[in-house]
C-alpha cells in the first residue's frame, strides 16, 4: 500500500485526475463539441438507427426503448458529465414525466406531442424546485440529497396509489395518432419514428446547450469551481439551470416511455433505475453526448441478450462490468475510442518520418 | 399512553443501536479515507448469512455465531479493501460511487446464487424471546440485548480510539494523513485495519439484526440509504455524530411507522433532506 501523499484533505473536484492521457482526451473532448456546427460523423451516427430499423425489423421495440432511455441518459450527462453533479435521483424526473404523460392520456388528453411537452414541463417545474436543494450542499451532501429526492418521489407515488396505481402501475390509457394521422400500431413502427424524431430534436437542443457559452461555463465550473466566481460567473445559478434543464429532458424521456408502452410502472422512478442510468452513461463515457448514446445502446442490447440467457444473475454481470469500467476504462467506450485515434496518429506519424 | 411512548422510544433506541452498529464502521472509513462506500451494507449482509448458515447447517446457537459473523465480515472486508477498494482512495467521488454500486449489484446476485431469494430466519434461543418487566414497562428481551451489546461496543470503541496507541494513530491519520505518515505511522495499514474493523462491526450488526432488519439478497440496497444517512447526517470521521444520528433516525422511523403508518418511509427521507440542508457537515462533524 503506498501512503497517500499530497492528497488534499477536503473533497476534490470531480475531474481533477492527474495523468497525461487524461489531459490528452480532455483537450480532444473540448475541441470536439465546442462548436455547434455538426460534423460528418454525427450524420453517420444518426443514420445508424435508421439502418437498424430496416435491417432488424423484428427488434423495433428494443430500438424504441434504447432511444427512450438514451434521452434520459443524455439528461443525466448534462448534470453529471458537464456540470459535475453526481445525481442518484434522476429516475425521479424520468418517472414524473412518465406519470404526467400517462395521467394526461388517462384523463382524456390523448394528443401525444402536447402531452409530451406537458410531461417535460411538469418534470422541469419539480426539477427547478429540487435544484435549490441540490446545489446547496457539497459533493457527498449533494449525492445524498439527490438520492433523498428520488426516494421521496418514489414513496409519494407508492402512497398515492389511488392516482398512480401504486405497485400495479398505471395502465389502460390510449394515445391519439400523431398529428391526427399516424396511429400507434401493434408493431411499433409509428412509435419508432416518433421516438427517433423526438430524441433527435432533444439531442440537437442539448448539442446546442453544451456548445453554447453556458455549456462551456458548466465545464469550467466542473474543472475549477473556485475560479469561476472570480471570473464573475454565478456558479450556483448556472448549476440550477443545468439541473432544471436536465430534469425537463428526463421528463420527456419518461413521457416517451409512457406513450409508447402505454404503461407506467413504479420502478420507473426507483433508485435502481437511476443507478442503471448511471451505468449506461459511465459505460459510454461521461461528459460527451455521444458517450451517453453509445452507452445506452450497448447496455440495452447487452441487457436484452444476457437477461434472455440468465435473467436472475444479470445483475452480477452488470456490477462486474461497472467495476471494470471504473478500474480500466475511465473515459468509457467512446472515451477510449477518442483516445485511440490520436495515439494511432502519433504512432503512424512517427513511423512515416 | 405513557407506556406506549416508552415502548416506542425503546424500540426506536434498539433500532437506532443497530443502525449505529452497522454505520459506525462506515463513518470511520469515510472520515479516514474520504472514500464513499455505498457497499457497506453488503458486508452487513455477509455477516447475517454467516450467522444463518452456521445456525442452520452446523446447529450452532445464535449467540455463538455472532463472533463468527464479525470475523467473517472483517476478513471479507480486509480482502476486498486490499484487492479492490484501496485502488480507489485517490479516485474521484464519482468513480467511488460507481464502483461501490457495482459491488452492491454483484454481491446481491452472489447472495441470491448461494442462499436463494427468500427471507432468512435466525433461530432465536428461548431465553431471548418474550418480554421482561423493567420498572413497570414490558421490554423485549432481544431488544434489551441489542441495546446492551451496542452500548458495550460503543464504550469499547471509544476507549480504543481515545486510550490506545492504535487509536491515537487512527486519530492522527484522520486529522492529517501526510503529517501522520511523516511521523512514521503506516497509514495504509491503519486504513486496512479500520476497514476490517468497520466491516466486522457491520457483519455483527447484520447478524444481530436479522429479527429487526430481515435478511434477503436485497439487503445492501434496501438499507444503503439508512447506513449512509447515519454517517452523512452524523458527520463522517466521528463516533458521537453517527450515534446521535442513528438514535434520531431510529426513534423517528419507529414512531412514524407507529403513529402515521400511511406515511411509511416518507418521514425518514424528508427528515434526512432537512437535516442535510440544516447541517451540511453533519451533526457531530468537525470537517466540512
Amino acid at each position: 500500500m503506498t501512503i497517500v501523499s499530497g492528497l488534499p484533505h477536503s473533497s476534490r473536484p470531480l475531474a481533477s485526475r492527474s495523468g497525461s492521457s487524461r489531459m490528452n482526451h480532455r483537450s480532444v473532448a473540448v475541441d470536439r463539441l465546442a462548436s455547434p456546427r455538426p460534423r460528418l460523423f454525427e450524420a453517420v451516427v444518426w443514420l445508424l438507427p435508421a439502418v437498424a430499423y430496416f435491417v432488424f425489423p423484428d427488434n423495433l421495440a428494443l430500438g424504441v426503448s434504447i432511444m427512450t432511455y438514451a434521452v434520459a441518459v443524455l439528461a443525466l450527462d448534462l448534470v453529471l458529465g458537464y456540470a459535475g453533479i453526481v445525481s442518484l435521483g434522476h429516475a425521479a424526473f424520468f418517472g414524473i414525466g412518465a406519470y404526467a404523460a400517462g395521467l394526461l392520456a388517462a384523463n382524456g388528453w390523448r394528443e401525444p406531442l402536447t402531452g409530451l411537452l406537458l410531461a417535460g414541463a411538469a418534470s422541469l417545474m419539480i426539477g427547478f424546485f429540487a435544484s435549490f436543494l441540490v446545489v446547496r450542499g457539497k459533493d457527498l451532501t449533494r449525492l445524498m440529497v439527490t438520492l433523498g429526492i428520488g426516494l421521496v418521489v418514489y414513496e409519494l407515488a407508492n402512497r398515492l396509489s389511488s392516482i398512480t396505481g401504486g405497485m400495479d402501475g398505471l395502465s389502460g390509457f390510449e394515445v391519439s395518432p400523431i398529428f391526427g394521422v399516424f396511429a400507434f400500431d401493434l408493431y411499433g413502427k409509428t412509435a419508432w419514428w416518433y421516438v427517433y424524431g423526438v430524441s433527435l430534436v432533444v439531442f440537437i437542443f442539448l448539442r446546442f446547450v453544451v456548445s453554447s457559452p453556458f455549456g462551456l461555463s458548466l465545464r469550467a465550473i466542473r474543472e475549477g469551481v473556485n475560479r469561476m466566481p472570480a471570473l464573475g460567473a454565478s456558479v450556483n445559478s448556472r448549476l440550477r439551470i443545468a439541473f432544471t434543464i436536465s430534469a425537463g429532458v428526463a421528463g420527456i424521456a419518461g413521457g416517451l416511455l409512457a406513450q409508447t408502452t402505454q404503461f407506467v410502472g413504479i420502478d420507473s422512478l426507483s433508485v435502481p433505475r437511476a443507478a442503471e442510468f448511471l451505468v449506461m452513461l459511465v459505460l459510454g463515457g461521461t461528459g460527451r453526448l455521444y458517450g451517453a448514446l453509445a452507452g445506452t445502446a450497448i447496455f440495452m442490447i447487452a441487457h436484452d441478450y444476457l437477461a434472455d440467457i440468465d435473467p436472475v444473475y444479470w445483475e452480477f454481470w452488470m456490477g462486474l462490468l461497472l467495476m471494470a469500467v471504473v478500474l480500466f476504462a475511465r473515459g468509457g467506450i467512446v472515451g477510449a475510442l477518442f483516445n485511440l485515434v490520436p495515439s494511432l496518429k502519433a504512432r503512424f506519424g512517427r513511423a512515416a518520418q | 399512553m405513557t407506556s406506549n411512548i416508552i415502548g416506542i422510544l425503546f424500540d426506536g433506541l434498539a433500532y437506532g443501536s443497530l443502525l449505529f452498529l452497522v454505520g459506525v464502521g462506515l463513518s470511520i472509513t469515510m472520515g479516514l479515507m474520504n472514500f464513499i462506500n455505498l457497499a457497506h451494507g453488503a458486508f452487513a449482509m455477509a455477516g447475517g448469512y454467516v450467522s444463518v448458515y452456521l445456525g442452520q447447517k452446523l446447529g450452532m446457537s445464535f449467540l455463538l455465531t455472532l463472533p463468527f459473523a464479525f470475523l467473517g465480515s472483517a476478513l471479507l472486508g480486509l480482502v476486498a479493501e486490499r484487492l479492490l477498494f484501496q485502488r480507489l482512495y485517490k479516485a474521484t467521488h464519482l468513480d467511488q460511487v460507481l464502483f461501490t454500486v457495482g459491488f452492491v449489484f454483484s454481491s446481491i446476485a452472489a447472495a441470491h446464487y448461494f442462499f436463494g431469494a427468500s427471507q432468512q430466519m435466525s433461530a432465536m434461543p428461548d431465553f431471548l424471546q418474550g418480554q421482561t418487566r423493567v420498572a413497570g414497562v414490558d421490554l423485549g428481551k432481544y431488544r434489551l440485548l441489542l441495546i446492551a451489546v451496542v452500548a458495550a461496543l460503543t464504550v469499547a470503541l471509544h476507549l480504543t480510539l481515545s486510550k490506545t496507541r492504535f487509536g491515537a494513530q487512527v486519530r492522527a491519520a484522520v486529522d492529517n494523513q501526510d503529517a501522520a505518515a511523516g511521523l512514521g505511522i503506516n497509514v495504509g495499514l491503519i486504513f486496512s485495519l479500520c476497514f476490517a474493523l468497520g466491516t466486522g462491526l457491520a457483519g455483527l450488526g447484520g447478524a444481530l439484526g436479522i429479527e429487526v432488519l430481515g435478511l434477503d439478497p436485497g439487503f445492501p440496497l434496501k438499507y444503503m440509504v439508512y447506513f449512509l444517512l447515519v454517517v452523512v447526517v452524523g458527520g463522517a470521521g466521528t463516533i458521537r455524530g453517527p450515534l446521535i444520528a442513528a438514535m434520531i433516525l431510529g426513534i423517528f422511523d419507529v414512531a412514524g411507522k407507529y403513529y402515521v403508518p400511511e406515511a411509511g418511509a416518507f418521514i425518514i427521507y424528508v427528515l434526512m433532506i432537512v437535516l442535510l440542508l440544516a447541517f451540511p457537515s453533519g451533526l457531530g462533524g468537525k470537517r466540512a
